[in-house]
């Protein structure tokens, strides 16, 4: 049984309007990262907004952990698919940071004892337990895209998406954000979706799913996607920095031996070039 | 940031008129408005006088926070005092003023208007110097509780007041941001003949009503994926319970409002 798994799914926002996603098949396993990219347009976002109810498949049928997505199973869905948002304020709802967290479970009935422990630990999770009674204009966008994580994770789900989380904050709060996203995911083993359309932020991820004008372009692991930069390039993506510097010294005839994906790496294979000789 | 406009003029100095129920103190007040109408004798007027200082000192809410609270109202209070000097015409001649004559009975019946207006004043505003907006919002979700029988929407209409709060400081950013770039552009909103600047006032609210769509469109998604459905099975982490002070409070101010009615005047 997959966390996630879309069977031929296609969509359309109303008839006689062309498909947003057509036939769209893939599978994410309970523990996974998968990150999904594509530039704008290309259905990603509405990927996320089918996984968990917001939208429904035109065609095709979609399963969280085996359930079948419909109208009455939606709430169940919702409880397992956990998602996080582009805008950090538009999705903040409470007065402050705990009530915030607790939104999700009042809504879900959570008894009133219960709700101050799972507050408290998701806070925990995402290193914000000082910040519990601060309004949300005191935060930083990334503080409160850490909130909106925290939110999630107190309803214990099975999978997260990040739909664009880190697309409005600045180079420090994207990177709390995709390390708070990968400390819990791989101390929980949650299933973590994340889309994006930076290609710098799918490097960690197990899997890479790339969406090109509504359709599956490829899927695949990071460090092979790099290798294809010009492809890339063609379907509106910016390759990473150290793809490009790879690239490049290897149009000059310096080979490296394995494509790096982050600087560390790239400084290690520089380092270590002349042993290889 | 406009930390005052947030708050209201919220004070937080934890006292035990803090530390009461909202829903305790939004009874109080209610029928303290009214019964101080009750209200013709000297005995009278002194406890509700006695129980509205006597209220104020508990909360430890510095004076000159009330006296800024109450500076809109200061010159009504003034000219209803005045109004009455020169309006009234009973009792004895006092004094001649220019010509015009100051009754008695005028400055009685002003004193005790003006009096009677400052208590109210002051009273009501004890409310939001010592509870904040959400208790407030606690507070009249749960009075307004029994409505619920004739399908009143309660709930929804506190989720809408403490969203309504949450989202005041982003929407008062957000102006200051629109109208930095509409000023950039050459807007020009402080001088002029009056009727430019509200003019300019145009571009300003169009975009603001623009983006306040889109953040209610983006935040009723955010809320649907959270699991709202309404107010149905819903609990509540902010929890309001009814304590010995609150009772105090409620069995002290009943005794005011007896002994009023008690030593008034039913000639």
């Amino acid at each position: 049984m997959y966390a996630i798994e879309f069977k031929n799914v296609s969509f359309r926002y109303e008839e006689e309007q062309p498909y947003v996603l057509r036939n769209v098949s893939f599978q994410v396993k309970a523990g996974e990262w998968l990150a999904i990219i594509g530039h704008n347009g290309s259905g990603k976002s509405t990927i996320a907004k089918l996984m968990n109810g917001l939208l429904f498949p035109t065609e095709g049928e979609i399963l969280i952990n085996g359930i079948p997505l419909s109208e009455e199973s939606i709430w169940e869905i919702r409880r397992q698919v956990g998602m996080v948002f582009q805008n950090p304020d538009n999705q903040f709802v409470g007065t402050t940071v705990r009530d915030d967290v607790a939104f999700g479970l009042e809504n879900r009935g959570v008894p009133r004892s219960e709700m101050m422990n799972r507050i408290t630990s998701s806070l925990e999770q995402v290193r914000m337990q000082e910040y519990l009674l601060h309004e949300p204009y005191r935060l930083s966008g990334g503080q409160k895209q850490r909130v909106a994580i925290a939110g999630v994770l107190a309803i214990s789900p099975s999978v997260i998406i990040l739909d664009e989380a880190t697309a409005m904050l600045d180079p420090l709060g994207r990177k709390e954000i995709l390390d708070t996203v990968h400390r819990v995911q791989a101390a929980q083993q949650l299933g973590l979706i994340t889309i994006t359309h930076d290609l710098n932020e799918v490097m960690q991820a197990h899997r890479v799913l790339v969406m090109n004008d509504g359709e599956i372009w490829t899927t695949t692991v990071p460090r092979e996607l790099v290798k294809r930069q010009s492809e890339l390039q063609q379907i509106g993506l910016d390759v990473p920095f150290v793809t490009q510097l790879a690239h490049a010294l290897e149009s000059q005839g310096i080979s490296l031996t394995e494509q790096p994906i982050d600087h560390e790496e790239l400084l290690d294979a520089l380092w270590t070039l002349h042993l290889n000789k | 940031m406009n930390n005052l406009l947030i708050i209201g003029q919220y004070v937080p100095t934890n006292s035990i008129v803090h530390r009461m129920d909202p829903r305790i103190k939004m009874l109080i007040i209610f029928f303290y408005v009214i019964f101080i109408f009750f209200a013709n004798n000297v005995f009278s007027y002194a406890l509700f006088t006695v129980f509205a200082i006597g209220g104020t000192l508990l909360t430890k809410v510095p004076w000159r926070f009330i006296a800024k609270g109450l500076t809109p109202v200061w010159f009504l209070i003034v000219f209803t005092f005045i109004l009455h000097l020169f309006v009234t015409k009973e009792g004895t001649v006092l004094v001649n003023i220019f010509g015009l004559p100051i009754y008695s009975g005028a400055l009685e019946q002003g004193a005790v208007i003006s009096l009677r207006f400052f208590l109210l004043i002051l009273l009501t505003s004890l409310l939001t110097l010592t509870t904040t907006p959400i208790e407030i919002t606690d507070g009249v979700e749960s009075l307004l509780g029994p409505l619920r029988r004739f399908k009143f929407p309660v709930h929804e209409l506190a989720l809408m007041m403490s969203i309504s709060l949450r989202f005041i400081p982003t929407l008062l950013q957000e102006t200051e941001k629109i109208s930095n770039a509409q000023a950039s552009r050459g807007v020009d909103f402080r001088t002029g003949p009056f009727r430019e600047r509200v003019r300019a006032v145009i571009p300003l609210l169009v975009p603001l009503f623009v983006s306040a769509f889109k953040r209610a469109e983006e935040l009723a998604m955010a809320m649907e994926a959270r699991g709202y459905r309404g107010g149905e099975g819903r609990t509540k982490l902010r929890e309001l319970r009814v304590m010995k002070r609150d009772v105090a409070a409620l069995i002290l101010f009943i005794v005011v409002v007896a002994a009023a009615l008690i030593t008034r005047d039913y000639s």
